[in-house]
């Protein structure tokens, strides 16, 4: 009998902490139902189970339909713009179909974890519009899919580096191998490359989104061993990273360590106090100027099925953070020059690392 | 009042409350109850899409919480249903992607290897159990762990490095255009069938054959039944292994019908641990594990549609159901407690 009651408080503790995990915290927005008018335009998204505020991809694609939405009036609700959330993978299917039963004009599914949920229900529903970002889904004439150019503002971040660099070590953090992060690897080191030739870049992938701990060690080793700036492209992991050089900061005040930040601008996470801070720059992809972009464009009747849309620096998808008044005169005049160049085509940043 | 009114009454009263409590909690952060259990309903029942989509998602519960009431009626308590739900399911979506046989034999087939896989993740929890005296507990939760890794590297083997395996083979899908032009695109599938005859099995294996009545022996009193001349090791293992069994098929729910594939996971699917107060709910018995899937899948699927109809955040729809569950479990808490205060009644007479 003991065991029993043991075993029914285990079992309601683990049955509430599953139910429970999804709990973060309540932003407290509000919709009104409102009857949709067929003459309007309206968009909607479907997050991955980052939640609608990740800090990362799925608020600032958020961000950009809010924004969209509020430049053209819309109210969130039914024949406006809102956003599901999915707290499993299964649940990616019942929200995108959940807002094409709704009439939205145009359904955002964020990040590559939906590409086969997206597949399957505009094959089913072919009156709807979906967007997909960062993955491609081909031959579909009702999916436009979104992808980034990060490899050319890495390429930058990588120039930056070289130039910044101090000891001629430099360093990169992958989270996991793959196309998407590969890219971001590939346009570092030729970035790199081409601003410093004899540069030493130390790359290692951590094997995870979101090993902080595995962060911090190789961050740890690649310092220890001379290099003085890390970029990451690695999610959570990542954040050991900052960990680990705003610790050696604040040990030594005179500690030649910076990262630089991927996605959004990270400066904030690299405060050490008032006065320092150790992000060198950022890698920005702004997810929320393509998805206003795209809805703008859908809204104008010139929705983009069945294509890819890249976004690159010559549209500001991608870009480089503000420096915050770290890059030396000479950097910030070499930068501006590798800018131009991508842009204009003079330089063609590989999309993937060399093996 | 008479055995069985208290047995209706119990839960009629404990869903009622979890209603009420809930509509406060949803009053107190500003939402509309009436418009948000009207969203819950309809969710469930709303459109033949809804409650395609919900019987799909009963479908593995039943499967999970079928696992840990076996277990459970052994005394065993199998908390590794989750990992072997996993192992389970990517053996079926490998076994489905790469043959290709006629679909007579392919989707037996994978079904089959999804049970194997689960049993053989349950097994060695179960050997431990039995020859070594290893609390079953500690080693299935570490499984789960192993269970999810391994999962992950196997993908991405398969794969060639990437995320997802490839897409099951249609003689393999436990899919039909049926269901889909019946439920309007849901991704109901023959799954539920495939449930239902499950408890049957487990229904008829504890109550119509002599290795069910030993193992709920074994489950009721260890020393008795080798005593009486059971093998109780034995006992233990086969539990474990038809508990697993039970298990893997949950993953196949997922692997043959829900996706088609296994995508790498950042965490655990929750149906396992779900699956643990699905069994309790339903008193660890074989149609009562059936009505707790039927309520579980059922809050599930309409609490997704309530921030989709009612505008109610995910967290607070979590919090409503989960207080919903809360007191329904807290009325088989409480009937156990009856039970037992009337025993001891009678016992001091």
């Amino acid at each position: 009998m003991k065991k029993r009651k043991i075993g029914l408080a285990l079992s309601a503790l683990l049955a509430s902490g599953t139910l429970l995990a999804a709990c973060g915290s309540d932003k407290g927005d509000e919709s009104k139902k409102s009857g949709s008018d067929k003459d309007k335009f309206s968009v909607a998204m479907v997050t991955d189970i980052g939640g609608i505020d990740d800090r990362s991809f799925n608020q600032s694609t958020w961000e950009g339909i809010e924004k969209f939405g509020e430049e053209n009036g819309m109210k969130k609700g039914n024949g406006g713009f809102d956003y599901l959330q999915s707290a499993s993978e299964s649940d990616y299917n019942t929200n995108l179909n959940n807002l094409v039963r709704r009439n939205f004009d145009l359904v955002y599914a964020v990040g590559f974890n939906l590409h086969d949920a997206t597949s399957e229900v505009a094959k089913q529903q072919k009156d709807a519009k979906f967007a997909i970002i960062d993955s491609v889904i081909e031959g579909q004439d009702n999916v436009a899919s979104i992808m980034f150019r990060a490899n050319e503002a890495s390429y930058l971040a990588g120039a930056a580096a070289a130039l910044q660099s101090k000891t001629g070590k430099i360093g990169f953090i992958g989270g996991v191998e793959g196309d998407i992060i590969g890219g971001f690897e590939a346009g570092f080191v030729a970035g790199a490359k081409a601003a410093n030739p004899k540069v030493k870049i130390d790359i290692q992938y951590a094997g995870s989104f979101g090993d902080a701990s595995k962060g911090q060690a190789i961050a740890k080793r690649m310092y220890d061993s001379g290099t003085d700036i890390i970029m990451h492209a690695a999610g959570g992991t990542g954040n050991g990273l900052f960990t680990e050089a705003k610790e050696r900061k604040k040990k030594d005040a005179k500690a030649d360590v910076w990262v630089i930040g991927v996605d959004r601008d990270q400066y904030d996470e690299g405060k050490v106090n008032d006065k320092t801070n150790i992000t060198l720059t950022s890698v920005l992809k702004r997810v929320d100027t393509a998805a206003e972009k795209v809805s703008k464009d859908t809204k104008d009747g010139k929705f983009p099925g069945g294509k890819t849309i890249t976004f690159g620096l010559k549209d500001k998808g991608v870009d480089l953070a503000d420096d915050h008044g770290v890059f030396t005169d000479d950097t910030k005049k070499k930068i501006d020059e590798f800018k131009e160049k991508i842009i204009s085509g003079d330089i063609t940043v590989p999309e993937k690392p060399e093996k | 009042m008479s055995k069985r009114v208290v047995n209706i009454l119990v839960p009629l009263i404990s869903i009622v409350l979890g209603l009420i409590i809930g509509a406060i909690v949803m009053l107190i952060s500003g939402f509309n109850p009436v418009d948000g259990y009207i969203a819950l309903w309809n969710g469930v029942f709303g459109s033949s899409y809804n409650m395609g989509e919900t019987v799909r998602q009963i479908t593995p519960y039943v499967f999970a919480g079928l696992a840990v009431a076996f277990a459970f009626r052994t005394g065993l308590f199998n908390i590794g249903v989750e990992g072997q739900l996993i192992v389970g399911w990517l053996a079926a979506a490998y076994v489905g992607s790469a043959f290709e046989l006629p679909k007579i034999i392919h989707l037996p087939l994978a079904l089959l290897a999804a049970a194997a896989a689960g049993a053989l993740w349950a097994f060695i929890p179960g050997l431990l159990k039995a020859k070594l005296q290893v609390h079953e507990v500690i080693v299935t939760i570490m499984m789960n762990y192993i269970a999810l890794h391994v999962a992950n590297a196997t993908i991405s083997a398969l794969s060639d490095g990437g995320d997802k395996t490839e897409k099951i083979h249609d003689s393999a899908s436990l899919r039909s255009p049926f269901f889909e032009s019946l439920t309007d695109y849901s991704r109901l599938h023959w799954g539920f069938l495939i449930a239902l005859i499950a408890v049957l099995i487990m229904w008829f294996i504890l109550e119509k054959t002599t290795q069910g009545y030993e193992l709920k022996s074994v489950g009721f009193n260890q020393n008795a039944s080798e005593y009486a001349g059971m093998n109780v090791s034995k006992n233990i293992i086969l539990a474990m292994v038809i508990s697993g069994a039970f298990a893997g098929l949950g993953g196949a729910m997922e692997g043959l019908g829900t996706f088609g594939n296994i995508t790498k996971m950042t965490g655990f699917t929750g149906i396992g641990f779900d699956g643990i107060a699905v069994a309790l709910l339903g008193a660890n018995q074989p149609f009562g594990v059936l009505l707790g899937a039927i309520l579980f899948g059922g809050l599930k699927n309409g609490g997704l549609n309530m921030p989709n109809e009612a505008g109610i955040p995910v967290e607070i729809v979590s919090i409503v159901i989960a207080l919903i569950i809360f007191f329904v479990a807290s009325g088989y808490i409480i009937r156990v407690g009856l039970d037992r205060l009337s025993k001891k009644k009678k016992e001091g007479k």
